[in-house]
This record gives C-alpha cells, sequence and structure tokens, in this order.
C-alpha cells in the first residue's frame, strides 16, 4: 500500500540453531513480502517449529541475519517479536477458559481507570473501553460473538477465532499504527480441529488479513490447504532450506516429493482385503443428546470411515464403542452376541480398541515409557501375582515399536517423542494385544506425511489380519483414500452411507450438511 | 438512548449498552451454580430451626455470624489463593504468629494504631516469602506452605515461649466487643474484607489475573502479565487475610496464644470448596466462600444446640464437607455431558 517499493518485510538468512547432538536448524532462510500467505512445510522435525520460536524469540539464533524492513534486528526475546509486530498462533489454544472473550483478547493489557485519583498500584478495570474496543476488533475482523461470552461456552473453531483477534490485538496506543501493529502472523496447524465450514471461515479471514498487508506464515500438513490458499511456499527438510516457490507450477507429487525426499507414488497406499464374518453390530444405539438411532455393521477386514462435522457425534459414538461412555438404548453386538459394556476394559476384554482423537490427553501417559505405555492395557495379562515385570513389558513392545518403526527406544520417556512417534505408541498399544476392533478418531491429526503413510499401511495390515477398523476422521482425501464404506453423521444420526466406489468428496459433503444426498 | 436493539449498527451507544451490563457478568456474587450452596444453607437453617426453635433467634443468629467471622476471613484469602491454581496451609500458624506479634506490641505499651499494622506486616510478609518461594523458586504451594505451617508456628512459639501473651488496654477489645447497631464488630470487620476483597477481585486487573493464572497459568504469562509478580501477591493477600483474623481472635480471646489457629487452613478450605471454587483454579466467587464459610459455622453452632458430642461433631462436619464437594462434581458431571 505505501510507496516503498520495496524491501520484504521479514528476511531470515543463514538461519542455524543446535541443540545438544542435534542440528535442528542449518542454514535456513525465510524471506516474507507484505500480504503474503506463505506455506512453512515440512516433516516433523524439519525444523519448522524451531525456526518459527526464533522468530518470535522464544529461541536464540546461533548463526544467521534478520533483517525487517531492510533493517538488521535482534529478536533476543518474546518481548522484541512483539515489538516488531510478529504475533504466533500456538498449536494449543491458549486461552483462560473463565474469562470472557474480551479479557482474553486483552489479557495481558487490560485497559484500567483511575477512580481513587493516581497513585494506587491496583488497576481498576473499564469494562466499557473493554468491551468497546473488543467489538471494534471482532467486528473489524468480521466474528460474530458477544465479547462478553466466556470462552468456555465456545467451540473450538471460535476459540481459534479468538485466538487470532488476541494475536491481532494491540494496545491502544499503538493502534495507530499500520496493519493493526501486527506485521508478521504464524499459525501452526490452525484449521487441525475445525471442520471444513470452520476452516473456510478461517481462510476467508486470512485473506482480509493479508490484503491489508499482514504477512502470514502458515505451518500444515494438509496439502490441499496449501494450494486453497498459499501464495508462496517454503520447504525445510532436516533443518534445511529445501526451496522456495511460488504456488502457481507447483504439483502435490512434487511437493511431497521436496518433503519427503521419497515419491510417495500413492497417497493413498489402499490394500482392499477379503471380506470376513461380521464383527461388530451396531442396532439403534442412542445416547441422548449426543447420539440417536445408529445403526451398522463392521466386518473383518473393512474400514469404516465416518464423516461429519465437528459435533455431529463421531467422537462420542467412538466412545460408546469403546466403552469408555454409556448409551441408553439400543444393542451392541460382538460376533453376533450381545455385549453391554461398563467401562473400557470391558470393550478391550471383547478386543474393541480405542485410538483416541486427543493423544496427549487421552492416549499416553506421557511421563512413562513408552514400553509402559504399549503394556497399560494389557496388565492383567502380563502381570504375575499383581507384579508387572518390567522385563515382559518391555519384551511385548519391543517387536511392536519395530514394526511400527518407532523412533525411540523402548525405555524412552513418551513425552520426549515427536507427534507422529506417539502416535504410533498409541497405535502400538493396541497392537499388542488381541484387538480385533480398532476405532481410530483423527488417526493421522498433526502427523507428517511420512508417519501418515506409515499409518495407512499399519491400517492395511491390520485388515488383512483380519481385524476391522473403524476410522473417524476430518479429512475427506483420507476418507475417501482408506474406507471401503463411509458412514456420514449428521446431528447424532447417520445420515448416509456411502459404498468406497461410489464416494466423493461433494456426496460425502452435502450428506455432513445434513443435505440429501 | 431509546432501546438498545440489537439491530442498531454497532455505534458508541451499544458499545454503552455493553459496557453498562458488565458489572453484572464479572461482578457475580453467586454463579448459578453456587445458588445450590445457597439452598443447602437455607435447608441447612430449616432443619435446625424445626429442631432447636432457639436457632432462628436474632441473638444467636448474631452469633453465628461472629463465630464464623474468623473463618470467613481466613477464607478469603484461601479464595484467592485457590482461584489462582494453588493452595495456602500456612493461614493457621500465621494467624498465631501474626496474634502473638500484635499481643506483644500491645503488651509492650504500643498504641492500637502501631500494633494492628504490624501484625497486618507480619501476616503480609509471611505470605510474600510464601509467594516468592512459589513463583520465583519454583516450588510447589503445597510443599512451601506446610513448611511455612510449621516455621511461623514455630516461630511463634519460640517468641512466647509458648505462653500466652495478655493484659492488653480494655480498649482493644472493643475490636471483639464493640457493636454498630446492633451488629458486632467481628462481623462488621467480615463484612469490610469481603466488600474490598470482592471488589478486588471482579473489578482490578489484579483479580481478574488471578483468575486468569489459575484458569490457564501459561497462557496468561504468554499474555505479557507478569505472573510470578501477582502470583506473590496472591499469597500475600492470603497471610494479610490471615493477619486479620488474627486480630479479630486475639481481641476475642483478650490473649494472644501461640497455639491459636490450629487447622484453620481445613476450615478456609473446606468454607471455599463447598462455596462452589474449584480446585484446579480459574473458578469460583468469593459469595461461594461466605456462604460455605457460613454453612460451616451454621452446622457447629446447630450441632452445639442439639447438644451434639464434639467427638461426632467432627464427623459430622467431614462427612458435610466430602458430600458437599461430591454434589457439585456429580452436578457438573452431569451439566457437562
Amino acid at each position: 500500500m505505501t510507496a516503498s517499493d520495496r524491501a520484504p518485510v521479514l528476511e531470515m538468512r543463514g538461519v542455524r540453531k543446535a541443540f545438544p547432538g542435534v542440528v535442528a536448524l542449518d542454514g535456513v532462510d525465510l524471506t516474507l513480502e507484505a500480504g503474503d500467505v506463505h506455506m512453512l512445510l515440512g516433516e516433523n522435525g524439519a525444523g519448522k517449529s524451531t525456526l518459527m520460536k526464533i522468530l518470535s524469540g522464544a529461541y536464540r539464533k546461533d548463526a544467521g541475519e534478520i533483517r525487517f524492513n531492510g533493517q538488521p534486528v535482534d529478536i533476543d526475546s518474546p518481548r522484541d517479536a512483539l515489538a516488531l509486530g510478529i504475533r504466533v498462533i500456538y498449536q494449543e489454544l491458549n486461552l483462560v477458559p473463565h474469562l470472557s472473550v474480551a479479557e482474553n483478547i486483552f489479557l495481558g493489557a487490560l485497559p484500567t481507570r483511575d477512580v481513587f485519583g493516581t497513585g494506587l498500584p491496583i488497576g481498576i478495570v473499564d469494562w466499557r473501553t473493554l468491551y468497546a474496543r473488543a467489538s471494534r476488533l471482532l467486528a473489524d475482523l468480521e466474528m460474530t460473538f458477544d465479547p462478553r461470552t466466556p470462552v468456555a461456552r465456545l467451540g473450538i473453531a471460535q476459540r481459534q477465532m479468538v485466538e487470532i483477534a488476541k494475536a491481532l490485538a494491540v494496545p491502544a496506543e499503538a493502534s495507530a499504527a499500520a496493519h493493526l501493529g501486527v506485521s508478521i502472523l504464524v499459525m501452526d496447524e490452525p484449521t487441525s480441529s475445525l471442520t471444513s465450514r470452520e476452516v473456510s471461515q478461517l481462510f476467508s479471514l486470512i485473506e482480509r488479513l493479508a490484503a491489508r498487508g499482514v504477512s502470514i506464515v502458515y505451518i500444515t500438513h494438509r496439502l490441499d490447504e496449501v494450494f486453497r490458499i498459499g501464495r508462496r511456499i517454503t520447504v525445510l527438510r532436516d533443518g534445511r532450506h529445501v526451496a522456495t516457490r511460488p504456488i502457481e507450477g507447483v504439483s502435490v507429487p512434487e511437493l511431497v516429493r521436496m518433503m519427503a525426499n521419497r515419491d510417495l507414488t500413492e497417497h493413498f497406499p489402499k490394500v482392499t482385503a477379503a471380506r470376513g464374518p461380521e464383527l461388530l453390530r451396531v442396532e439403534r444405539v442412542g445416547r441422548s443428546g449426543a447420539l440417536s438411532d445408529i445403526s451398522f455393521s463392521l466386518h473383518a477386514g473393512e474400514v469404516v470411515g465416518i464423516a461429519g462435522l465437528l459435533g455431529a457425534g463421531r467422537t462420542e459414538l467412538a466412545r460408546v464403542l469403546a466403552g469408555a461412555d454409556g448409551y441408553d438404548e439400543g444393542r451392541i453386538l460382538v460376533d453376533g452376541r450381545e455385549v453391554r459394556f461398563r467401562q473400557t476394559a470391558d470393550a478391550i476384554a471383547y478386543g474393541i480398541g480405542l485410538l483416541p482423537e486427543d493423544r496427549k490427553a487421552h492416549g499416553l501417559v506421557a511421563g512413562l515409557t513408552v514400553a509402559r505405555n504399549i503394556a497399560l492395557p494389557h496388565g492383567r495379562r502380563l502381570s504375575r501375582f499383581g507384579l508387572l515385570p518390567r522385563r515382559s513389558e518391555a519384551a511385548m513392545a519391543k517387536p511392536i515399536t519395530d514394526e511400527l518403526r518407532v523412533k525411540a527406544t523402548p525405555t524412552q520417556e513418551v513425552r520426549l517423542l515427536s507427534g507422529g512417534n506417539q502416535q504410533k505408541v498409541v497405535l502400538g498399544k493396541w497392537l499388542a494385544g488381541d484387538v480385533r476392533i480398532f476405532i481410530f478418531d483423527e488417526p493421522t491429526r498433526g502427523v507428517d506425511v511420512g508417519s501418515k503413510v506409515e499409518i495407512y499401511n499399519l491400517m492395511n495390515r491390520l485388515t488383512a489380519r483380519g481385524a476391522g477398523i473403524i476410522m473417524v476422521s476430518s479429512e475427506l482425501p483420507e476418507l475417501l483414500g482408506m474406507s471401503d464404506r463411509i458412514l456420514v453423521m449428521h446431528r447424532g444420526r447417520i445420515h448416509a452411507e456411502i459404498d468406497r466406489g461410489d464416494a466423493t468428496e461433494e456426496r460425502v459433503l452435502t450428506a455432513a450438511l445434513g443435505l440429501a444426498s | 438512548m431509546t432501546v438498545a436493539s440489537s439491530a442498531a449498527p454497532p455505534d458508541a451507544g451499544r458499545d454503552r449498552a455493553v459496557a453498562a451490563r458488565a458489572p453484572s457478568e464479572h461482578g457475580l456474587i453467586l454463579s448459578a451454580r453456587q445458588f445450590g450452596t445457597v439452598i443447602g444453607l437455607a435447608v441447612l437453617c430449616a432443619v435446625l430451626w424445626i429442631l432447636t426453635p432457639h436457632f432462628l433467634t436474632v441473638s444467636n443468629l448474631l452469633n453465628v455470624a461472629e463465630q464464623t467471622s474468623i473463618n470467613a476471613v481466613v477464607a478469603v484469602g484461601m479464595t484467592f489463593v485457590i482461584l489462582s491454581g494453588g493452595i495456602d496451609l500456612s493461614v493457621g500458624s500465621i494467624v498465631a504468629l501474626s496474634g502473638v506479634v500484635l499481643g506483644t506490641a500491645l503488651q509492650g505499651g504500643q498504641p492500637l494504631y502501631v500494633a494492628v499494622p504490624l501484625a497486618l506486616l507480619a501476616g503480609l510478609a509471611c505470605g510474600l516469602a510464601n509467594g516468592a518461594l512459589i513463583s520465583w523458586g519454583g516450588l510447589p504451594p503445597f510443599i512451601v506452605t506446610l513448611g511455612t505451617m510449621s516455621i511461623a508456628r514455630g516461630a511463634a512459639l519460640l517468641f512466647t515461649e509458648g505462653r500466652p501473651v495478655s493484659g492488653f488496654d480494655p480498649s482493644f477489645r472493643v475490636i471483639a466487643t464493640g457493636r454498630v447497631g446492633f451488629v458486632p464488630s467481628p462481623v462488621i470487620v467480615m463484612a469490610l474484607v469481603y466488600v474490598v476483597a470482592h471488589f478486588v477481585l471482579t473489578r482490578t486487573t489484579f483479580g481478574r489475573y488471578v483468575y486468569a493464572i489459575g484458569g490457564n497459568e501459561e497462557a496468561t504469562r504468554l499474555s505479557g502479565v507478569a505472573v510470578r509478580f501477582h502470583k506473590t501477591m496472591i499469597y500475600g493477600v492470603s497471610g494479610l487475610a490471615s493477619a486479620v483474623a488474627a486480630v479479630v481472635l486475639t481481641a476475642r480471646l483478650n490473649s494472644a496464644q501461640p497455639i491459636a489457629g490450629m487447622m484453620y487452613e481445613l476450615d478456609a478450605i473446606a468454607a471455599t470448596v463447598i462455596g462452589g471454587t474449584s480446585l484446579m483454579g480459574g473458578e469460583g466467587t468469593l459469595g461461594g466462600t461466605l456462604v460455605g464459610a457460613l454453612i460451616m459455622g451454621v452446622l457447629r453452632n446447630g450441632l452445639n444446640l442439639l447438644g451434639v458430642s464434639s467427638f461426632l461433631q467432627q464427623i459430622v462436619i467431614g462427612g458435610v464437607i466430602v458430600i458437599a464437594v461430591l454434589l457439585d462434581t456429580v452436578l457438573k458431571r452431569k451439566n457437562r455431558t
């Protein structure tokens, strides 16, 4: 908009960062133009997060140069980055649930008024100014919720919007400056918990921001998003800069090749297994307020995909099937016999294993070792006289970590592993037992391309062995690519059942939106 | 300024309408859920009224309020701490130490306006020391305040050689025996503490940061809030509240006892938790805590009136605490699903 034609907003040159034993970044470059929507790509561990932490002042670089609007700058602390107008939205949402939207947006800088004259150190919150400012900001960003709502009452997508508003909020003094006072906005996988409609909302917001000259760095594992909103891409691999290109003329296979350095010729290596006997039958199951009239069956060798928007009841269904929640009506039959789960242990005893949506919260005990996590559901079987010998845990875990190619030893603590490896450990928990019915809730969320393919291959091996898989996913390509049948949920019901041959993105989406297919 | 219709464009008028409603959102004395606690208190009172007619007399109710005041004041500090996601086990010992400081100063002939601030300062200092160790030392609140619990108690005993301090100027007793109209002065003190603390908690940035730290400490830190400073202050508030309670207690007993305030931490935690403040932090109100303290006080009083032995009283009160929290948890779980 302004004249200066024109130094890039940001130039990072030859950035290097080493941690004890690892070189995380080795001479990485990143250039951002004003209004750029720059996709930062690479597998887990490629160095994306480290680079962004250097940009945001959380880490200090060992070598390299950063120029901001052509001027060399030092970013030694988060405060320096904030002063330059650099904002980062982290993957974990950072909001305070019981405070209002407005309070969250302006948390570090609540406006105060002076009531008792000057000098008193207690700031009396000026609610009028706070809400007025928040309303203005939300209106400006075309967000439609009330700034007085407690964040706890918002859905995940709305919280994400609040997070963005928060990143864009600036203290009143600075608001005269250009571009809302924000020059660079970094988003780390912002869509991982959004449904497609919400993703569209987010994308139109990104476009509006870019139009105002805000440069956006966007980290994602979803290639469709890259092509939808990206203007330029930078690919990192093993801490090195691979390429920076305009999005025009880049193809998916090319992108995958740049990221993975190996051709993933088949994105979804689906192998259709022979359909065996019925493993699971669900008849008219309902749970008040969440599910109603759910009926379907799962056969050995089959992958049944479950599609639907956020809140359609997919996770609720997964939890009922895994015995984590109860149901009020209907029957569940395993191998033709009616079963009743009172707790997850009952479902496990019938060979049902759940890979939960939120692996950190529900799938893993982060402080325990890989081996102990894998052995966790099998304590009854492994224990001798109530004792659990460490050796038998390790013996159980070793072949599994080998099969899944977990890059860790069984005695390593799980919290030290990368996202992809953690997900493999969760999978490993169920491979160890006699599980024949797998429920995968968002199995590849936050997982890099290479690990995704390994997880898909694993699903193929499981079905070949005669297991049945129920896969809940928000990623349509994954559902279409890996499922034999897709059940589309809408408002707690199964709205449509679509066979692999007939399934298209349009059909699934139409049904998920509750429209007749 | 006619009707604030939602169809009106987002102009200053709407902003004003928004602002006008603001205090009611954040200044809630009781949240909807804590309303249940009030009902619990009412039911308890009704039962006691039926069982013993003496319960619902003005003199007895004032008596209950007076007896409750000390625990209620200590519980104010506890509420700040628990809201921020911490715990303070040292409040009872701080009551004793502050009381001993007060008593010694008074005995030494210091006037009230010197002795009382000294006592408050002693309590504040203990609290700030707790807070500093927790925030800058990175130690768990449980351990730090457990240590202070023993240190402050030991200091009070050492200072007095284990003997009560007494022999004060009669004017001091006004703090306990005085009345404004028909309301005993300890109840006035309690009311003042609640009004001020409620204002701080709901209207000041410090108060909002108490909730923010308890709700998501990391997010608060990333938002540029000086979390360590504010946490230190929170424990300071707790120490200060304990010292205020110590002043009232010393006046009531007309002597400062180094063994005073035993188990006060449990009563204060119980009042806070019965009042609906989440032990996880971030959620709760002072109104709830006051009702919680009143439930404890009414229960004690009622059991006394009924002639229940003090041994049995302990069992009943313990049971009530657990049942209150159990009910709360069950209701919360129901609301969630």
